[in-house]
């Protein structure tokens, strides 16, 4: 059996088939039955005609004497224009009718063909003595069954309307069976489907018995989710914890060390290692937010961000780093930059150009950062006075683990404008790298649906 | 400052408290969090440096109950995790801030220093040397007939003056000090900034004394 397709489809299809073919014998049944009633009904008539035909024959002086009465065959002409029939037979002999007529050796009624028309007749007959011996005269009457087949039509009609009817309203009752049959499953499946990324919870749903076993199949599925994202959850946490509590304490020790020795060899090979620190924590790092940006741009948990707040924060915590080369933010905000979005992936774009922008900035310098709605969109400008980007890689900048080869000695990782970029694309948003229009330094300009 | 470093990793909080001594501040260290509510019960310290897994338990947990029992010190939160929930929840929690081991020393000094000056500093911020009045936090210097405020580098560069007085400090371990581990910059670049602390001193009995071949030195009348 095939299982695809639409349960509703399918139970319709099957409810109005029944339904069609339950019409169709319904019709022929009563169709069936109405011919037998007519048929019978003709025979009772013709019975009648005959036996009255019957009565009327005696034997006169050892003649046979047939004195047909009118209403014999009046009551024959009453139904219809119909063509009567009749023969009177002694024995083989043929008294008076229609000697072609045909014959039927008991006394019956049956149907034939007469002078190309189909007729009903019937037989009867008895035994008179004549002239001492007993003779079997025997009367037939036939009619044609025009009457027959136009009252047989109007039956058939009849038949059709009320297996038309009968169609219809089993159709309309097929519609609504099928319809609450399946709305169960509709509410589940819109109850599932409606749920954010993170709604975890069991479907408490009410459901017919026979989907409880899916719902709590589904229901178990999603608990062991649950457990199984917590679980790496908490593994990349405890991870990202091994690996960077010991870092802490090999720079920490390295930064201590720097500070007592005084040979040039030592001290080179100790900046060496702290920066060989701090390219593995800041890769450690850039991955697992990459790895998070690339699993939450799929499943977006969309609200109402205030980009002018975000950036405010973002600005005064990096104030602190930035005071340590004298780099000065000057900040440019406009009130009404809503937009909709998933505020740990702008948070996290947005450091991310920020964060560059005070790495690659020289000392005593300003960065320059601008919110402006324009039209539809909010428009946020980080310019520096740093070295810029070069103009023949400008593009691949946002590619993967991609950097300037002017980059000089600043640690990085090559995923910061790259995990920016990914966060902007998956809000409909562009990322756009120039060189820094007053003077020299780079400039990032990105922009948001508002 | 009298600080309280709450660490549970003996060898980055041996580092830390050395690192932090030798710039002259007070440190006390707590290993678990029992030690740590006893220590915050007796000592009014400036600011707390916080570990969020300890042994007995989450320093989260001391936060909030720091933050209930309505203490108000500054506290900056050392964590390992990076996720950004994380980040946020601790701020919720009322930290003033947040680092991210590995860290860099000078970072968690910036910090320290912007948050007690957000917090709006103590008096006992404000050192003597000589006849000039050098106010940390606020970042200015004072002689008798001049008020400078230092940028951030002259600040940082006079305080490691200030804090080895008449010590002869070698031009590489200021470059340390003063410029991150990855910026590319010459022994020359302290020059422009012991010419500038010279400047602003003129007229001062502080000097700052060029010993040749080996740096410089700090002295006071």
């Amino acid at each position: 059996m095939n299982i695809q397709g639409s349960i509703y489809r399918r139970l319709m299809l099957q409810l109005v088939g029944s339904a069609a073919i339950l019409a169709a014998i319904l019709f022929l049944l009563f169709q069936s039955f109405a011919r037998q009633l007519a048929v019978e009904s003709q025979d009772t008539t013709l019975q009648a005609s005959a036996s009255a035909i019957l009565e009327s024959v005696s034997v006169q002086q050892g003649q046979v004497v047939a004195d047909i009465p009118y209403a014999a065959l009046a009551m024959l002409g009453n139904v219809s224009d119909d063509r009567v029939f009749y023969q009177i037979s002694l024995g083989t002999e043929v008294l008076t009718g229609y000697e072609d007529l045909p014959r039927s050796l008991d006394d019956t009624s049956w149907t034939a063909k007469y002078r190309g028309d189909p007729i009903r007749l019937v037989k009867v007959s008895r035994s008179l003595p004549i002239n001492g011996s007993l003779t079997t005269i025997a009367v037939t009457v036939a009619q044609t069954q025009d009457g027959l087949a136009q009252k047989l039509g109007e039956i058939s009609r009849t038949a059709i309307l009320i297996g038309l009817i009968f169609f219809a309203v089993a159709t309309i009752l097929a519609v609504w069976a099928a319809r609450s049959s399946v709305r169960p499953l509709n509410i589940v499946a819109a109850a599932v489907s409606r749920r954010g990324p993170a709604d975890l919870r069991p479907v408490t749903t009410p459901v017919p018995s026979e989907m409880a076993p899916l719902t709590q199949a589904l229901n178990a599925f999603i608990a062991r989710l649950d457990r199984s994202l917590s679980q790496s959850e908490d593994f990349i946490a405890e991870a990202a914890h091994r690996v960077r509590t010991p870092l802490a304490t090999v720079r920490a020790q390295a930064e201590v060390t720097l500070r007592r020795v005084d040979k040039e060899e030592n001290r080179v090979a100790l900046k060496q290692m702290i920066r060989a620190v701090d390219e593995s924590s800041r890769a450690a790092g850039q991955l697992l937010d990459h790895a998070m940006v690339a699993f939450r741009t799929d499943h977006l948990e969309r609200s109402k961000l205030d980009l002018r707040a975000i950036i405010k924060e973002i600005v005064e915590r990096q104030t602190p780093i930035a005071d340590l080369k004298d780099i000065e933010f000057v900040q440019t905000t406009a009130p009404d930059c809503i937009v909709l979005g998933d505020t740990i992936l702008i948070q996290n774009a947005l450091t991310n150009i920020i964060d560059n922008a005070v790495k690659y900035s020289p000392h005593e310098t300003v960065i320059t950062v601008t919110l402006e709605r324009k039209g539809a969109e909010v428009v946020l400008t980080v310019a520096d006075q740093g070295p810029g980007f070069e103009a023949d890689n400008i593009d691949a900048l946002t590619d993967r683990f991609a950097r300037g080869t002017n980059v000089g000695q600043t640690v990085g990782s090559g995923l910061g404008l790259t995990i920016a970029n990914e966060v902007v694309k998956a809000h409909n948003g562009t990322l756009t790298l120039t060189q820094n229009t007053k003077g020299s330094g780079a400039c990032v300009t990105l922009s948001l649906p508002a | 400052m009298r600080l309280l470093l709450v660490e549970d990793n003996e060898r980055l909080a041996q580092a830390l408290v050395e690192m932090l001594s030798l710039d002259g501040h007070g440190v006390d260290h707590a290993v678990v969090i029992s030690e740590a509510r006893e220590f915050a019960s007796t000592v009014s310290y400036d600011l707390i440096l916080l570990d969020i897994m300890l042994p007995d338990g989450d320093g989260r947990d001391f936060l909030q109950e720091l933050r209930q029992s309505a203490r108000d010190v500054p506290v900056i939160v050392l964590t390992a995790r990076s996720e950004v929930s994380d980040r946020v929840s601790v701020l919720d929690l009322g930290a003033d801030d947040y680092l991210v081991k590995p860290f860099e020393f000078t970072e968690l000094e910036a910090r320290c220093r912007a948050i007690l000056r957000r917090r709006g500093g103590a008096a006992t911020n404000i050192k003597r040397i000589g006849n000039v009045e050098f106010d940390l936090l606020g970042g200015v210097l004072k002689t008798e007939s001049t008020r400078v405020e230092l940028r951030n580098r002259e600040l940082r560069l006079f305080e490691v003056f200030a804090a080895n007085q008449d010590v002869i400090l070698s031009k590489s371990k200021l470059v340390d000090r003063i410029f991150a581990g990855d910026e590319d910059v010459s022994e020359n670049a302290i020059e422009v900034y012991v010419g500038r602390l010279r400047k602003h001193l003129r007229g001062s009995t502080v000097e700052i004394i060029t010993v040749r071949g080996l740096g410089y030195r700090m002295t006071s009348a």
